[in-house]
């Protein structure tokens, strides 16, 4: 355990990624099985232990320490498992057992005899030890090592290929002695896993705009980011597994869709659920996340679907190291005009930028959240590999408008009030217009606005009306740029009614300022 | 006399009117003694100095030579006799020089401990408990989270990572006065037989430490111009260089830095530290209880640093004790 704790605490102040890596790599050299298995269950998140309260560790400290040197103590340090780490009096050199042993007491011990199990702990501890220990029983530490790296100092300490312990690292299992074994070349290489394996996941970056200005649309494929969750199905014969993007075994809180695949392979895509044809909002399926096995009624409405992104597997051969354009193709001829459970993702034709974030800006309202560029030749990655693929959310700015005028629509809404011309306030108490935008939203939320226009009409010049200031639109927007159309001198680049504010007076809305700060 | 009233708290730091002299003053005086080389507790100005022979030589290395009218060299033990009163002058371990001062006067005798600490140190003399009847302390560390480890196993920590990075250098701040050369010297200890280099604001320091009969091994400026040469090296430095433009041209250096503030995670993290070095001139919680505990003066007195944490211990141990709230901020100092 001392030797675990020396490695955090090295870790906590070891901010390169470089030197986290030595650290890591020099812990797996020098401390024996099977105890730096189980450091690397804690590193990666894999170590299932008992969360104590920070109530059980101040009521160890009250029992052990005096009151005063204590409350002087904590507010000088400002962490409670660190000064009760540096306080807690010691009679001499202890026996701390190895980290694999002091996981499994603790794993066995109850509630009750918590406190006692920890108070001996700490006796046996070094400051150190005593700190990372009630580090990890409060669950409260941070030493900035992702499962990812700490992968990464396995197979650098091995001089493995990462990939290959990212393959291998979803099925087994802590203290991983068979898999250090290998990594040290003193013994077989783990069999692979299963078809109904986990493969590790493939991530995108954020995208920004200074970036998205150096990639050539053409060497890219989009497709709609869905508003669900990113899961991934696994079919080997009668073995079907749903899961997480971490690896969570989902299958059994979704027995509809897990009963209804019927491929060999393995598929990458978001799970969703449907109400009636339409994907349902994102706190539906959250309420069927929610139930370790779902009702047949909740599994009737709520019905659950997987929109595929991508093919890893096809039967028992691995598509990853292919271009994403190729497992793209298998991906369309494996799913047909259709499967059970199983739909296609579509990819988004596009002339250039400008013209994706228009069919972006227009998803307002749907189960989209954005947009995914992917690299055609991106083969598929564990992890974030930088720049094969990007997601480029529909991550708006928002701003309070007043309302100022309404416009009937066309056709079959020519009776409505459909477009709508808002503008912020300026030198005082003027509003001056700085965008227009049609209502993305529900008939009936399109009826209470008609309504409101009818009933705060100012003045009417043909099929345009005047209102009075007196509501405030939220309006998203992806940008800004001058325009000598507008009054204001700006206008706002893909504007949406985002929500409607019934509840904010229009005296409360935002300024010209606030807005022309965004421009720099 | 009693030993109370031989000494008084004033705006400019402890004043014994029997012998019209301030102690470690926080403006210029008459006259003055100094304990120790450290700029809160060594200034200039003042009319005539009482301190050792060390203090005295880093004082003028200082602030130089006529940084005082007049330096009475005093050495370690000796009694100067004021018409009654009489003051000696007794190692206290802190730094190379560093004295408690001990004033007697017809039976009353009070010791002042300056800075002190109980540990070893190749550097200085150990320090010496002197009984008394009022024990007048430093508080820096005066808090039950500071215990110093043992400074060789810290100084292991620091071989240890330069043997795990041999392609980086080793950037150690460490406090021109006393720190550094006792990082040195305990780098000797240890083995650490190549050069050790140093930032120019310790070149003077070391000098005069050398001079003074402390040796401390090959010893080289940082070459300006091959500063990115250094790796697998040792560098010192002053704390405040560590994150300055002076570092940047260092071959990618760990950054340590030894003081006994490395005890305390925040502030580590505060500085950029990468391998906290808990090495303290000051006495930790122990040595400052332990040694209250040892003396068993008659009173005790609290100067700067942690006052509350200390006379509260003092109060469950029945030992009379009152803060004084000397002005006095040895953050950096350590
Ligand atoms: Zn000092």
């Amino acid at each position: 355990m001392q030797r675990f704790a020396a490695l955090l605490d090295d870790l906590t102040y070891h901010d390169q990624r470089n030197g986290k890596l030595r650290l890591i790599a020099d812990y797996l050299r020098t401390t024996p099985d099977p105890d730096r298995g189980w450091a690397l269950a804690a590193l990666t998140d894999g170590l299932d232990m008992p969360h104590a309260q920070p109530a059980l560790i101040r009521s160890l400290a009250a029992e052990r320490l005096d009151p005063v040197l204590f409350a002087l103590s904590y507010d000088y340090v400002g962490d409670l498992a660190e000064t009760v780490a540096l306080l807690w009096p010691v009679a001499g050199p202890g026996h701390p057992p190895p980290l694999g042993e002091l996981i499994a007491t603790l794993g066995r011990t109850g509630k009750a005899a918590m406190p006692g199990v920890v108070a001996g702990l700490l006796d046996q501890l070094d400051t150190t030890g005593r700190w990372a220990l009630l580090k990890l029983l409060t669950g409260t530490l941070r030493v900035g090592v992702s499962g990812r790296l700490a992968r990464l100092a396995v197979a650098q300490f091995g001089a493995v290929d990462p990939a290959a312990i990212e393959d291998l690292w979803p099925s087994a299992t802590a203290p991983f002695t068979a898999l250090l074994a290998w990594v040290e070349g003193r013994g077989p290489r783990p069999a692979n896993p299963g078809g109904s394996a986990f493969r590790p996941v493939m991530l995108a970056h954020a995208l920004d705009e200074a970036t998205r200005a150096t990639l050539v649309p053409g060497d890219f494929c989009a497709e709609w980011k869905w508003d669900g969750i990113r899961v991934q199905a696994a079919v080997s014969g009668p073995a079907r597994r749903l899961y997480s993007r971490n690896g969570e075994d989902l299958s059994a809180a979704f027995p509809d869709l897990v009963g209804a695949l019927d491929f060999e392979g393995v598929v990458d895509g978001e799970l969703l659920v449907l109400a009636g044809p339409a994907v349902a909002p994102f706190a539906d399926l959250q309420k069927r996340l929610n139930r370790k096995t779902p009702g047949a009624k909740l599994m009737r409405e709520r019905p659950a679907r997987l929109r595929a992104y991508d093919l890893l597997f096809d039967g028992p051969e691995d598509l990853r190291p292919l271009p994403f354009s190729h497992r793209r193709q298998r991906l369309e001829a494996m799913i047909g005009s259709g499967r059970p459970g199983l739909d296609l993702s579509p990819l988004i034709a596009f002339a250039d930028w400008d013209d994706l974030a228009r069919r972006r800006a227009d998803t307002t309202g749907t189960a989209i959240e954005g947009v995914m560029l992917k690299r055609r030749d991106s083969p598929y990655l564990a992890g974030r590999p930088r720049g094969l693929w990007w997601k480029w959310k529909r991550d708006p700015h928002l701003v309070d408008a007043v309302l100022m005028y309404a416009q009937r629509g066309h056709g079959k809404r020519s009776s409505d009030y459909a477009d709508f011309t808002f503008g912020v306030w300026a030198d005082g108490d003027r509003l001056v217009p700085v965008g227009k935008a049609c209502l993305g939203f529900t008939d009936a939320a399109l009826e209470h606005l008609d309504r409101w226009v009818r009933g705060h009409l100012v003045k009417r010049y043909g099929p345009v009306a005047e209102v009075s200031a007196g509501l405030v639109l939220e309006i998203a927007f992806e940008g800004l740029q001058h325009s000598t159309r507008h009054r204001s001198g700006i206008a706002l680049r893909f504007p949406r009614i985002h929500r409607i504010r019934w509840d904010k007076p229009a005296a409360e809305a935002d300024r010209l300022d606030a807005l022309l700060a965004l421009l720099g | 006399m009693s030993a109370t009233t031989l000494l008084r708290p004033t705006p400019s730091g402890l004043y014994c009117a029997a012998g019209d002299f301030h102690v470690d003053p926080t403006r210029a005086v008459a006259r003055a003694v100094i304990t120790h080389g450290h700029g809160d507790h060594a200034r200039a100005g003042h009319g005539a100095v009482l301190t050792t022979r060390e203090t005295a030589a880093i004082m003028r290395s200082r602030y130089g030579d006529g940084c005082a009218g007049r330096i009475d060299e005093t050495p370690y033990g000796q009694v100067v006799d004021l018409g009654g009163l009489r003051l000696r002058l007794v190692p206290a371990g802190h730094v190379l020089g560093s004295a408690q001062l001990v004033v007697e006067q017809g039976g009353a005798r009070v010791v002042v401990s300056g800075d002190y600490k109980r540990r070893p140190d190749p550097t200085c003399l150990p320090f010496e408990p002197v009984s008394c009847d009022l024990f007048i302390t430093e508080a820096t560390f005066a808090l039950p989270v500071f215990r110093h480890p043992p400074a060789a196993d810290e100084i292991a920590r620091l071989l240890a990572s330069v043997r795990r990075f041999p392609e980086r250098c080793h950037l150690v701040g460490a406090y021109a006065l006393g720190k550094a050369q006792r990082v040195i010297a305990l780098l000797r200890q240890a083995g650490w037989s190549r050069p050790i280099y140093l930032h120019g604001a310790l070149l003077a320091l070391c000098a005069l430490y050398e001079q003074l009969g402390v040796a401390l091994g090959p010893l080289l400026p940082v070459p300006e111009g091959l500063k990115n040469a250094l790796a697998g090296e040792i560098v010192l430095c002053p704390p405040g260089a560590l994150n300055d433009r002076w570092s940047r041209g260092l071959a990618d250096p760990v950054t340590a830095a030894a003081s006994g503030w490395m005890r305390v995670r925040a502030r580590a993290r505060q500085r950029g530290v990468e391998l906290p070095l808990i090495i303290s001139d000051h006495a930790d919680w122990d040595e400052l209880t332990g040694t209250i505990a040892e003396l068993a003066p008659g009173a005790v007195w609290v100067t700067h640093g942690r006052d509350d944490a200390l006379v509260h211990w003092c109060g469950t141990r029945g030992q009379p004790a009152q803060a004084l709230a000397l002005a006095g901020d040895d953050d950096d100092h350590d």
